[in-house]
């Protein structure tokens, strides 16, 4: 009887020297979930969420400071996947911060630019070309759409420009009423 | 180690469908005429559309090259006729969207001559593979069977793997659709030696005609033209009947029982499969010297006086071939590019053929009803039963119904080939293939999607350093500068002189190089 429990308490000591052991030796830094979160996000880095930056926004979201529904880009199919993530209901995006539209990158109007860099320094994603005095340019390609440089533009010459869909980005729409003409042979 | 069969396989599921072959067959091949105005895409293949290599104004010569391909996976496009550009825009296309893509339009001078003649080669069995791949893809020709994929890049399965067996489909199962028949009886000389060269730029160990047993009188012409050239390695092998029999994946099975592996290519267990029609063009590209300006196309169904097949430039207006074909019938309901189970609505008989056109149907209103009104599904297991590709059509559509795309992913939903079989049989009118069409895309969407977000990410996080760096390169400088204003003040008389006399000098220097070099005698500051 002795022995028994002699065994299974040396047994639990010499398993809990070994998990202390490997909780330090192989310590994470960061928190894998803030990596998952950020990974659902849409990167566009616009501070809509009331957070510098999508990163900022999943560590509070981790840190059970901010809510799923804060963030307008990602729309619904964000709030969706955070919720799948994290095990919770999902809800409608909160309007305080804002509406998801559809997708829109800047454009400069070249003959307005003065050359002052301020929306330079405003991208967050570094998707403006130029230099002091030069010509600035948006490389729409790597525009997120956050609409940061818009303020600082101190001769307004930034548009919000809608995307516009060609062949090689179209979707098939959602089977729901048919339109005669967009039918295909096999229904 | 793939092996041919003695006796074809029958595929999984398929339906039989009334062929409507004949309307189109009565008549022999002939050249369509040659129309006022081609608009000629730039993007008529699976890849990076072509660039433009003309501009408005531009005269150019049949087979110019018009526009060049632009990275591996791409192809280019030559003018079908010789005239004058008039365009390069966005002008609408044949594709389910109805959308316009970028392309080149020309103005015909009538003349039809060559931009250069073509040069021909005698032997192209004495060529270097790699010589025949760079003539197929200067030709741009591409999948004529309705894929569009670059024939070149089909013709380079890389050092690594051995070509066990070619496949060339004959086996036009669609109703309806009849070109690849009408070419094997008009051209069988052609189509043979195609094969023949694209079987020695592949280096392939076995060649297989795969053709469908209804077509006797195409089987008859080409083993006359195999009995002709004596090349007794190329076995031609009818399959049954069966739609859709002629799917590559579905084709191969049939004759070697062996399955392409999911989302795989067939190159993966050793086989490649070109289509008859693009053979063909191959030997017109590597033996003739001529880029791919024409094909053969069906124009057939209710809706058309007079079906038929005709050999047409790309470019040329649909409207042009109804005429040619007897004009519309009273009965005419849509028009169609490709067959009735694949096929899909065009807006406007205005819109180009190019080099996937295989078909075009005018239809009647009963040979395309209206479509009924889905029903609940009845969970009746049809679907399943015919699904060429041994899915689970129904399990498909619930999740792509339920947008749940992991799981729709899960049911191999990218192995579909859309040939129609479910929606054809479901009795509850729903339309399947739509459901699955809607779920590829958006997935593509969010792959898409998430490949920008990642980038988007890299480039903050770029930022962020940059900035960091700049504040650090900020700081050190700034504490440098201080260390240097830091120096211990010189005390005793002489060293200031000395100092005085040093500074005197360096402004006589500057004087004396004033317009030329920087001033550089200053201790201790970098120059910016």
């Amino acid at each position: 009887m002795l022995t028994a429990i002699l065994a299974i308490g040396v047994l639990a000591a010499a398993f809990g020297v070994l998990l202390g052991y490997a909780s330090v030796r192989f310590r994470v830094e960061s928190d894998p979930i803030v990596d998952q979160i950020d990974a659902l996000l849409p990167q566009t880095q616009c501070g809509q969420c009331g957070y510098a930056g999508c990163r900022p926004y999943a560590e509070a979201i981790a840190a059970g400071e901010a809510d799923i529904n804060q963030c307008p880009p990602g729309g619904e199919a964000t709030i969706q996947a955070l919720a799948d993530l994290l095990g919770v209901d999902p809800k409608p995006l909160n309007a305080e911060h804002g509406e998801h539209g559809e997708k829109k990158v800047a454009f400069i109007h070249e003959e307005l630019c003065i050359g002052c860099t301020l929306c330079i320094q405003a991208c967050p994603v570094d998707a403006i070309l130029g230099a002091a005095k030069q010509m600035h340019t948006v490389i729409a390609e790597e525009c997120t759409g956050c609409e940061l440089c818009v303020p600082p533009c101190p001769v307004d010459c930034i548009e919000m420009v809608p995307v516009k869909t060609d062949i090689s980005t179209w979707k098939w729409p959602y089977p729901e009423a048919t339109d005669e003409h967009r039918l295909v042979a096999n229904g | 180690m793939v092996r041919l069969l003695d006796k074809p396989v029958r595929i999984p599921g398929g339906l039989h469908l009334d062929a409507h072959k004949r309307e189109s067959l009565r008549q022999p091949l002939q050249e369509a005429p040659l129309p006022e105005l081609l608009t000629v895409p730039l993007s008529q293949h699976i890849g990076a559309p072509a660039e433009a290599l003309v501009k408005p104004g531009d005269r150019v010569g049949k087979g110019q090259p018009i526009a060049r391909a632009s990275g591996y996976v791409s192809a280019p496009v030559h003018a079908p006729t010789s005239g004058t550009v008039t365009d390069v825009g966005d002008f609408p296309v044949p594709h389910p969207s109805g959308l316009s893509a970028p392309c080149v339009r020309i103005r015909a001078d009538g003349e039809d001559r060559w931009f250069e003649e073509p040069a021909g080669i005698d032997n192209p069995f004495s060529l270097d593979p790699a010589v025949i791949r760079h003539r197929v893809r200067a030709a741009g020709i591409v999948g004529l069977g309705g894929a569009g994929f670059p024939t070149s890049v089909k013709l380079n399965p890389g050092p690594e793997r051995r070509v066990e067996l070619l496949v060339i489909n004959a086996a036009e199962c669609e109703p309806y659709i009849s070109c690849d028949e009408a070419l094997m009886c008009a051209r069988p000389l052609e189509v043979i030696q195609g094969i023949r060269i694209v079987a020695h730029a592949l280096q392939a160990e076995q060649v297989v005609i795969g053709i469908e047993d209804n077509m006797p009188d195409a089987m008859r012409c080409l083993q006359k033209a195999l009995d002709a050239c004596g090349d007794g390695s190329i076995r031609m092998v009818p399959v049954p009947t069966l739609y859709p029999a002629g799917g590559e994946k579905q084709l191969i099975y049939a004759l070697t029982g062996e399955e392409v592996p999911s989302q795989g290519l067939p190159i993966d267990i050793g086989v490649v499969c070109h289509n008859v029609g693009t053979v063909a063009a191959v030997y017109r590209a590597v033996v003739a010297g001529e880029p791919l300006i024409s094909r053969v196309v069906t124009v057939s169904g209710g809706g058309v006086g007079d079906p038929r097949n005709l050999e047409v430039r790309i470019g040329t207006p649909i409207e042009t071939l109804i005429e040619v074909c007897g004009g519309y019938t009273p009965e005419v309901d849509r028009l169609l590019m490709g067959g009735p189970m694949m096929g899909f609505s065009l807006l406007s008989d205005g819109l180009p053929v190019i080099k996937t056109t295989n078909c075009l149907l005018a239809t009647s209103v009963e040979e395309t009803p209206p479509p009924q009104p889905a029903l609940p599904c009845i969970r009746c297991g049809k679907c399943t039963e015919v699904c060429p590709a041994r899915l689970l059509p129904q399990q498909l559509y619930w999740y792509a119904r339920a947008r749940d795309f992991d799981k729709v992913q899960d049911y191999s939903l990218f192995d579909c080939i859309e040939c129609g079989c479910c929606a054809h049989v479901c009795p509850s009118h729903i339309p399947l293939v739509q459901y699955y069409r809607y779920a590829k895309t958006e997935i593509w969407d969010m792959e898409r999607q998430r490949r920008k977000s990642d980038l988007a990410r890299r480039r903050h996080e770029f930022r962020l350093e940059r900035l960091e760096r700049e504040k650090r390169e900020l700081e050190a400088r700034r504490a440098k500068a201080k260390k240097a204003l830091d120096r211990p003040k010189v005390g005793n008389a002489d060293a200031k002189k000395a100092e005085i006399e040093a500074a005197l000098a360096r402004v006589k220097a500057r004087k004396a190089g004033a317009g030329g070099a920087p001033d550089r005698s200053r201790p201790e500051q970098e120059s910016d």
